[in-house]
């Protein structure tokens, strides 16, 4: 694939979003994924469109960080399969034409981890490395025994660290940072590994109100930007609602609705994965659906 | 059933398990005796004047037994909940190396050669290893917790053992009586040791047992456990002190037992669940059991010799672990 | 979660984290300019502390071999060990090329072994009490020598063959029991300290079966020492480094990425396998050199910190080698001549001074707020 080096260079958008003609960056068919014979996830049809923000929502425990484990390769589906488009160069752009999809298990790790990237929620801080050290990790997959290291590695953590705004912490150690400042870098390190689809499992937890809206704001820019895919798991239905073009809800490992925030977020929908009354608004700041939940032992009044 | 007579239930056959166990160690040895014959000298009905001693040996054995099972089987279960770490050991505190130690010094340099001159030297020996221990781990910034005490019972523990090697090394007279004592036996203790002893048995257990609750609260972690009320500083520093007097104890009477405290706390966490209301008292019933089980498998196996019950733990004990582990959810380590 | 501290004040101006645009050509070349620089700061004093141990170590060998009871001079070590004959003193060619030439290397080398090792554990499995003296290597080793000095009144070469055995023996039991599962390599860990355990019993009892005589050899035997150092055991050690450490080089990148977790590690393209494979290669050298040595304590535990004290942070795996190499060379000299006429094995020495070395690492790791 052909890497963009320069934080500037115009790339074609590839925005699709769900009103344009669909193309699925990754897909599942029938994907069913489980821990120690525990299903989990249970026969789910998925379509990550290419280009766009995903969120996937839905209840604690409904399958949301094992769906990004079954499409990140961490874990083999017990049945049914997660297919991988072909990267960008090799299809025909935004021609329209069908693009040919991959079994992601029949890729070699490397060649996988060229195309994905995956954030984990919370991942080990390893201890006594500096920030630029770290975020140069991500440059393995596009390492061999006889590639090592070379000029287009520096400048591909370059521009990871100067989008995320980490260039400044280069020479700290990276358990010396705050959380916030810690998030930026774990998004520089999944940018620097270079690939046109980044997972990101719950990117904002444990981040203030602030610093969240700083990490979607990031994470949106590279997708208008560079044409990254994008799917996270995020617990925060609003922001989910404001940020994704798409929203995916779960509930007990099944699909409950798939599409844009506008269109499939109502009150009926957080009734029927949450379980939840609400009130749903416009929001006054971005225009997408506001989900204003009741309290359980409190009748709210009529909608509108 | 209600869970009233399940427990019940569950006591009586621990007790009748105890029982059995008792009988076996009296009845059975690598010296043949009658049934009859001990029945007899059990009655006070005569006997012969060698199978007496011998029936007479087997009670205060079987006295060691219970106690040092006991002891070591809630010492256990008290450590694992204390530092949160189903590995831990009571051995881990430092208890068993401190006193390993402190054996070897009286050997090898104030030439004590008797039992009970071991039995001051290891109690000692033990309880300055668990206040270093202890004392260590808490020196670090932000106070001690499970991590740091079992790094820095790992640390001790190694140490010490060093220095008795060092000395060891270098004295063939001392190794010659220490590895009798450093392989951990209940046999050969009579009852006037055992009665020395017992008063720091009663109260490392009186102890554990009252804080049975804030091992409880222990177990949901510091702040969890800081929320519920439990002065934590007081309630660890109890539970430690309870810790090491038992294992000195065990360790002073019978050597070093390995494996038992680790084991026997995962086997009672298996038949009642994760309360510690519920664990110390099983662990009190299963630890006597299993140790006397090993110690009789061990006068039985290689006859007319026997094999010592500290060994016999660790062959009992291990494949059980193993199987814990390959078994066990990942999670809770 | 604390505010943006100082570097990331210009970022409070742009809350909504704007990216930086119309910067031009020059200015991204000062930045990857910028970024080539800080990535190679550490390296570089990698690379000094590396060179500096391999003199230390040098240093500390030389000095093993020449100093001591009974002193050679350089030059008359040159002559020697060019294979002529020193018209002075006929013998000391014997007492260089038999005695302190070989013990001086097996001590370097089986040092260097257990650094490493040591070091890959503690990265791999991100834990600092991983070692291979903690997981039933030592003991497996340590359990198969005893018996067959005691049992068997093996001798010479047979020891440490029968030592290399039981150490395999071990790994491969730990590596059967954890297959398959999920956290293997911690499993694998555990079922180490349970066989650790069983062995230490076994030792015990053959302890207990044996004349004090072999007791006392199973004893000097059990707490490491350089006393048997030969020729053919350092070819044994040499040969099983020459194999398994290029093997081990090439693992190093994939331990730099099984310091992320298993997670990060596979999707950046290297499985958890890859990592347990270095586990392996790092049991296997321990075995080596336990084999040659017995166990010698806290080597293997105290040089990955040590080392990464003088890196300033950074987990280096040659670097951990030397010091172990350097701890082992000078412990055993410190053994021999510390306190007159008594010649402490290294392991004694190793332990005695490990401990409050470690406790001081326990306590420092404390202060960085990981334990």
């Amino acid at each position: 694939m052909t890497p963009h080096h320069t934080p500037d260079a115009a790339v074609t958008p590839l925005r699709g979003g769900a009103d344009q003609s669909p193309m699925p960056a990754l897909r599942t068919f029938g994907l069913s994924l489980a821990y120690d014979g525990h299903t989990v996830v249970d026969d789910l049809d998925l379509e990550v469109q290419r280009g766009a923000v995903t969120a996937i929502v839905g209840p604690n425990g409904c399958g949301k960080s094992t769906v990004l484990r079954g499409l990140s390769r961490l874990l083999k589906p017990v049945s049914g399969e997660v297919l991988l488009s072909a990267a960008v160069s090799e299809s025909s752009g935004g021609s329209g034409k069908p693009v040919p999809l991959r079994d992601v298990w029949s890729m070699r790790a490397k060649e996988f981890a060229r195309r994905v990237a995956l954030l984990p929620q919370t991942p080990p801080v390893p201890e006594g490395i500096t920030v630029v050290d770290l975020v140069g990790r991500g440059r393995h997959p596009h390492h061999s025994l006889v590639r090592r290291w070379s000029e287009a590695d520096d400048e591909a953590i370059a521009v990871a660290m100067r989008v995320t705004d980490t260039l400044e912490l280069a020479e700290r150690h990276v358990e010396e940072l705050s959380g916030g400042q810690r998030q930026r870098v774990w998004i520089a390190l999944t940018l620097a590994q270079d690939t046109d689809v980044i997972l990101l499992d719950e990117p904002t937890t444990y981040l203030d109100v602030a610093h969240q809206i700083d990490v979607l704001d990031l994470l949106v820019e590279l997708n208008r930007r560079r044409g990254t895919t994008i799917v996270m798991v995020l617990h925060d239905l609003n922001l989910a609602a404001r940020y994704a073009d798409q929203v995916v809800a779960l509930r007990g490992g099944r699909l409950v609705a798939q599409g844009r925030p506008a269109d499939v977020v109502d009150e009926a929908f957080v009734r029927s994965v949450f379980g939840l009354e609400s009130r749903v608004i416009t929001d006054p700041v971005a225009g997408t659906p506001l989900v204003i939940p009741a309290s359980r032992d409190q009748l709210i009044g009529p909608t509108s | 059933m209600s869970s009233r007579t399940r427990s019940l239930t569950l006591t009586g056959a621990l007790v009748v398990l105890v029982g059995v166990a008792v009988l076996a160690s009296i009845t059975i040895g690598s010296r043949p005796v009658a049934f009859g014959d001990v029945v007899a000298v059990l009655t006070g009905n005569g006997g012969d004047l060698a199978d007496r001693g011998v029936v007479e040996a087997r009670i205060a054995r079987t006295a060691v037994g219970l106690l040092v099972g006991a002891g070591l089987a809630v010492a256990g279960a008290a450590m694992q909940g204390l530092t949160r770490n189903p590995l831990a050991d009571p051995g881990l505190l430092g208890v068993n190396a401190g006193a390993s130690l402190a054996v070897v010094v009286a050997i090898s340099i104030f030439g004590v050669g008797t039992l009970t001159g071991y039995v001051w030297w290891a109690m000692a020996g033990a309880g300055i290893a668990a206040v270093l221990v202890h004392a260590l781990a808490g020196l670090a910034r932000g106070g001690v917790t499970p991590l740091r005490l079992t790094l820095a019972g790992a640390a001790v523990s190694a140490g010490l053992a060093s220095w008795s090697s060092g000395l060891l090394v270098s004295s063939q007279q001392s190794l010659d009586s220490f590895r009798f004592w450093q392989v951990g036996t209940i046999g050969g203790r009579g009852l006037d040791l055992v009665i020395t002893v017992l008063p720091f048995f009663a109260v490392g257990l009186v102890v554990v047992l009252l804080a049975v609750r804030q091992l409880n609260a222990l177990a949901l972690g510091d702040d969890l456990a800081r929320g519920l009320g439990e002065s934590l500083l007081l309630a660890r520093a109890a539970v430690a002190l309870g810790v090491a007097v038992l294992c000195g104890a065990a360790t002073a009477l019978a050597g070093p037992i390995g494996f038992l405290g680790l084991v026997v706390p995962h086997v009672a966490r298996f038949v009642v669940g994760a309360d510690h209301r519920r664990i110390i008292p099983v662990c009190l019933l299963i630890g006597p059991a299993l140790l006397l089980v090993a110690d009789v498998a061990g006068r039985v196996v290689v006859r007319p010799t026997e094999v010592q019950a500290g060994i016999m733990t660790a062959v009992v004990g291990v494949p059980v672990f193993v199987m814990l582990v390959r078994r066990g959810r990942m999670a809770a380590l | 979660m604390s505010a943006p501290v100082a570097p990331s004040v210009d970022r409070a101006g742009h809350p909504h984290g704007r990216m930086p645009r119309g910067r031009d050509a020059v200015e991204a070349a000062a930045v990857v300019a910028l970024v080539a620089r800080a990535r190679r700061r550490p390296l570089r004093r990698v690379r000094l502390v590396i060179a500096g141990l391999v003199v230390a170590t040098g240093a500390v060998v030389l000095a093993r071999v020449l100093l001591g009871e009974y002193t050679v001079t350089l030059v008359d070590f040159v002559h020697i060990l060019r294979g002529e004959t020193i018209e002075a003193a006929p013998g000391a060619s014997f007492i260089v090329m038999e005695a302190k030439l070989p013990r001086a290397l097996i001590g370097a080398l089986a040092g260097a072994a257990f650094g490493a090792a040591g070091a890959m554990f503690q990265t791999t499995l991100r834990n600092p009490l991983a070692s291979p003296d903690i997981i039933g290597i030592s003991l497996g080793a340590s359990a198969a020598a005893v018996v067959a000095l005691t049992f068997f009144d093996a001798q010479g070469f047979v020891v440490p063959l029968a030592a290399l055995a039981g150490a395999l023996a071990v790994s491969l039991v730990m590596y059967l029991v954890a297959r398959g599962t999920s956290f293997a390599g911690q499993r694998m860990v555990l079922v180490g300290i349970g066989i650790a355990a069983l062995l230490a019993s076994v030792i015990q009892f053959v302890m207990t079966r044996t004349s004090i005589q072999d007791a006392q050899a199973a004893l000097v035997w059990l707490t490491g020492s350089l006393n048997r150092a030969s020729w053919p055991l350092i070819g044994l050690l040499a040969l099983g480094i020459a194999v398994l450490v290029p093997a081990l080089a090439v693992n190093v990148r994939r331990m730099r990425l099984a310091e992320l977790g298993d997670e990060l590690s596979t999707t950046l393209g290297s499985p958890a396998s890859g990592a347990r494979l270095g586990l392996l290669l790092a049991v296997a050298l321990s075995a080596f050199a336990t084999a040659a040595t017995g166990p010698i304590s806290f080597v293997a535990f105290l040089a990955g910190p040590i080392s990464r004290r003088l890196t300033g942070g950074r987990p280096s795996l040659w670097a951990a080698a030397l010091v172990g190499a350097v701890i082992v060379v000078a412990s055993d000299y410190l053994g021999d001549y510390l306190i007159p006429d008594v010649n402490l094995p290294v392991g004694v020495v190793t332990g005695a001074l490990g401990a409050p070395l470690m406790l001081a690492v326990v306590i420092s790791a404390g202060r960085h707020g990981k334990a």
